[in-house]
């Protein structure tokens, strides 16, 4: 298996059964003087996917990138209330962002994969880390787990840049998967691609489910309600509902939710 | 391996609770990051320290200077002769020189490089700009000293022939040299900034039945006019710290004709004539150098300075 | 209608007429710019091209234009690039990369940022002053090439930093968010990618900086470079001359000869500075293509 340093902490395997993975509570962030996400509190359950959704502007990404520090490259933006992971609150005084990144990982809206080849692609984020053990198997085991090593396994050391849109994002994924983080957020990764490669990603994130736990920012409501687990449906900042994918898109509990997965705005 | 034991296993094994400074391996990349950063702070902090070390060199220098000459004679004198007896410190002659010559190649760079320019981001199709652009690019990288050079093989002959009266060290060629030498400043400047203007504000004006000359000169180049303006400045300033060129062409002989046909001496005419010769340090000699540089620097920076709140506001039109 | 439509149409074919010689007059005048550039090239090279032949190159100056060299000054040249390399390079990239990706966007970063958009604007003999006060007087490294390099560096600093940062500023955002939430430092973002990406328009910049370097007269006289130096440096301490030097030093001189010697040197000069700009474009495309 990997080889990344080992604590072997009594209280990592207490954490590890816990149901939820990552706790939020009472959650504002603020960009300057402007409250974009306005007091949000819910769980992410482990090995499940939750969903956010909602119209443009609602604050979802701006949630979802608060949730690994990615908030912190905004200038003026500030979070307030607790994130707990792990038993630590991720914005307490003490924690290292970089750290978090490590257990925390994104991929983005537009792929972005580096100016480099494949195999560096995705072995540059475990080796700038201290992983010492065999690239190759990390290489081949990220990029089965993104389902592209049938794809490209005779050309790993071709640049990433040759791929299509949809297989850069799948390498992105299994970049992300490298690092063998806990949580890995998505903000809308299909909305720069075709219905094929949406289609491809859908399936993979089933199979994902099973080993990490994922959340992901759609605008797509009817891909929220294909693969999701809960929903959580925000507006204007606020969170409207959370709830269980299936009630939230059959029986919502508030009426604003129901108008939005009906199509009667957004 | 178990599904349970595959989930507790990969999290075990990466890094403890986050934050914590956990492993020594870590906490090295954090000490090196930190030493790093105060590295590139450090280069950073060099040139203040170069701007702070230039200020302070010639204002303290200027100070002495000024115990031993009044403001008054230095400012409005108009005899420069530091160097013989008896000597006068007027530097009204070199200020003058330095103006002559940079009108005089402003008359000849500004009209040259704005036309130029307009050629280029108006009419020039990709194929001419392509080679037009690097031979700019060459004109601007030529050194100084070869159009010194140019200057006494071709240009002052060339003059004698057509003004039997103008002497082998004379302001015009000078002028003439510093202008072409600045002319590509200006050009390259001037493209860019009417480059940058809207090519919808350009076809709105042609919608209206406008000929290109009329949209150039009357949408385009006011348009882009601070660009333009802060092109014309830099390049004034370039022409006015102009060494080689000038102390080839014009001579060291400081004085306040009109005519262009004489010798004259700018600013940095006279402070490479001071450093030519042996100029023990702490004489008067010694003083002029940094007073007749400090007047230069003052100059060139107010110009620099006015281009710079020029260019910001034309960057902030179209950002 | 003030007027009728036969005025309207001569007025018009007037119009036509001016836009036509206008654009006539601005394509006349720019290209009379690249005639200009040939004559001079051309003026030089028949000046001085029955100097240029191997004994020019190897043979110290002298009092005699026959016997008269520029191998003391083209060493001194070449030293001098080498040793301003090394200096300004690393100080010069580090100070962008300082105010690109570490410094954020407080006061400080916009001060040093006018700074050097103001020293950039200094003129050459100001640096030499500077480099004779400090350099040569008050650290005691009298007429040396290092006081000369140092002097140099200094110069040609705000011209490396402005041409990096442009560099810089054109990597894409998204692979530094890439990096980032792989769980990488800053500096680890910038060695990885940012810097690799840059790198094309970093040495672009670098190059031209340097080309500047090798061509200023102003500031190696005001420092001491010698005009007539009869030997090779060997150390970083050693006295030296220069191209520039060797060459206003030539032209100076009332004999026919040596200006056509100036000419000569004139050619090596910028033969010189053809070779760098040919090195900065090949390297330049090299890294470009390896980066697609």
């Amino acid at each position: 298996m990997s080889q990344f340093p080992d604590p072997a902490a009594a209280d990592q395997v207490q954490i590890m059964h816990k149901k939820s993975v990552l706790e939020l509570r009472n959650v504002d962030i603020f960009y300057g003087d402007n409250r974009a996400v306005k007091d949000v509190s819910f769980n992410i359950r482990r090995n499940r996917i939750t969903a956010i959704i909602g119209p443009s502007g609602c604050g979802k990404s701006t949630l979802l990138r608060s949730l690994n520090r990615m908030n912190d490259f905004v200038e003026g933006a500030r979070v307030e209330g607790e994130l707990i992971f792990a038993n630590e609150n991720l914005y307490g005084k003490d924690v290292d962002p970089v750290s978090v990144r490590r257990r925390i990982g994104m991929v983005f809206q537009k792929p972005n994969p580096f100016p480099k080849s494949i195999y560096n692609n995705i072995a540059w984020g475990p080796l700038i880390n201290g992983y010492n053990d065999s690239t190759d198997e990390l290489v081949e085991r990220s990029l089965k787990q993104a389902a592209l090593w049938e794809e490209v396994k005779d050309r790993l050391h071709d640049s990433a840049l040759n791929l299509s849109g949809g297989q850069q994002q799948r390498l992105c994924i299994a970049r992300a998967l490298a690092m063998e983080p806990e949580v890995l957020l998505m903000d809308e990764p299909c909305s720069a691609l075709d219905p094929i490669s949406t289609a491809h990603i859908e399936d993979l994130m089933f199979e994902l489910k099973k080993k990490y736990t994922i959340v992901i920012v759609t605008h797509n409501m009817q891909q929220a309600a294909r693969i999701s687990d809960y929903t959580a449906f925000m507006e204007m900042g606020d969170l409207i509902e959370f709830n269980v994918t299936k009630r939230i898109f059959t029986r919502p509990a508030v009426k604003r939710t129901e108008e939005y997965v009906t199509g009667r705005f957004g | 391996m178990t599904e349970k034991q595959l989930a507790t296993a990969s999290a075990a094994d990466l890094a403890a609770e986050p934050g914590k400074r956990v492993t020594i391996n870590k906490s090295g990349i954090r000490w090196g990051e930190a030493l790093i950063k105060s590295w590139l702070g450090l280069c950073a902090f060099i040139s203040i320290v170069t701007t702070a070390a230039i200020v302070f060199l010639l204002l303290s220098e200027t100070l002495k200077f000024f115990e031993s000459v009044s403001p008054a004679e230095f400012f409005l004198g108009t005899t420069w002769t530091p160097l013989f007896e008896p000597s006068s410190f007027g530097v009204l002659p070199l200020v003058w020189g330095t103006m002559i010559v940079t009108v005089g190649a402003a008359i000849i760079a500004i009209p040259t490089g704005l036309a130029s320019a307009i050629y280029l981001s108006e009419y020039a199709s990709d194929r001419v700009r392509r080679i037009i652009k690097p031979v700019l690019e060459l004109l601007a990288g030529i050194p100084t000293v070869v159009y010194g050079y140019f200057a006494l093989t071709f240009v002052t002959p060339s003059l004698r022939n057509i003004f039997t009266d103008i002497q082998v060290f004379n302001a015009l060629s000078a002028a003439i040299v510093v202008g072409i030498m600045i002319l590509p400043m200006v050009a390259t400047l001037s493209d860019n900034a009417l480059r940058a203007v809207p090519v919808s504000l350009r076809q709105g004006a042609y919608a209206l039945g406008a000929t290109s000359y009329e949209v150039t000169t009357r949408v385009v180049v006011p348009a882009g006019l601070s660009g333009v303006m802060a092109s014309f400045l830099l390049a004034i300033s370039r022409a006015i710290g102009e060494t080689m060129a000038v102390t080839l062409a014009a001579g060291q002989t400081p004085n306040m004709s009109l005519s262009m046909f004489e010798s004259i001496q700018t600013m940095t005419a006279y402070i490479v004539q001071v450093s030519l010769g042996d100029t023990p340090s702490g004489g008067i000699a010694y003083q002029t150098l940094f007073a007749v540089a400090t007047l230069l620097f003052a100059i060139t920076l107010v110009i620099n300075i006015v281009s710079q709140l020029i260019l910001n506001r034309f960057r902030e039109v179209y950002d | 209608m003030s007027f009728s439509s036969e005025q309207e149409s001569i007025y018009l074919a007037r119009r036509h007429r001016k836009a036509k010689l206008f654009a006539l007059f601005c394509a006349a005048i720019t290209w009379s710019g690249v005639l200009l550039l040939g004559i001079l090239l051309y003026q030089v090279s028949i000046d001085g091209f029955r100097w240029l032949d191997w004994q020019f190159i190897d043979s110290f100056p002298s009092r005699f234009p026959e016997r008269a060299g520029i191998k003391s000054a083209l060493v001194g040249t070449v030293w001098l690039i080498c040793l301003v390399a090394l200096i300004s390079i690393p100080v010069g990239v580090s100070t962008a990369l300082y105010l690109e990706e570490f410094a954020g966007k407080g006061r400080l970063a916009k001060i040093i940022e006018v700074n050097i958009a103001n020293l950039a604007g200094v003129p050459s003999i100001v640096y030499g002053i500077l480099g004779l006060a400090i350099f040569v007087r008050y650290l005691s490294l009298e007429r040396s090439l290092i006081s000369g390099a140092l002097t140099m560096s200094l110069l040609i600093l705000p011209v490396i930093i402005i041409a990096s940062r442009e560099a810089i500023k054109t990597v894409p955002q998204s692979i530094r968010y890439a990096a980032y939430s792989l769980g990488a430092t800053k500096w680890q973002t910038t060695w990885a990618h940012v810097l690799p990406a840059s790198f094309p328009g970093i040495m672009t910049g670098v190059i031209l900086a340097l080309s500047r370097a090798i061509g200023e007269t102003a500031p190696l006289i005001m420092i001491g470079a010698l005009t007539f130096v009869a030997f090779l440096p060997e150390g970083p301490m050693d006295s030296f001359t220069a191209l520039p030097i060797q060459i206003y030093n030539w032209v100076s001189r009332p004999q026919e000869e040596f200006h056509e010697l100036a000419a000569a040197g004139i050619i090596i000069l910028l033969a010189v500075l053809l070779i760098m700009n040919a090195t900065a474009i090949f390297i330049r495309n090299k890294t470009e293509r390896r980066l697609k």
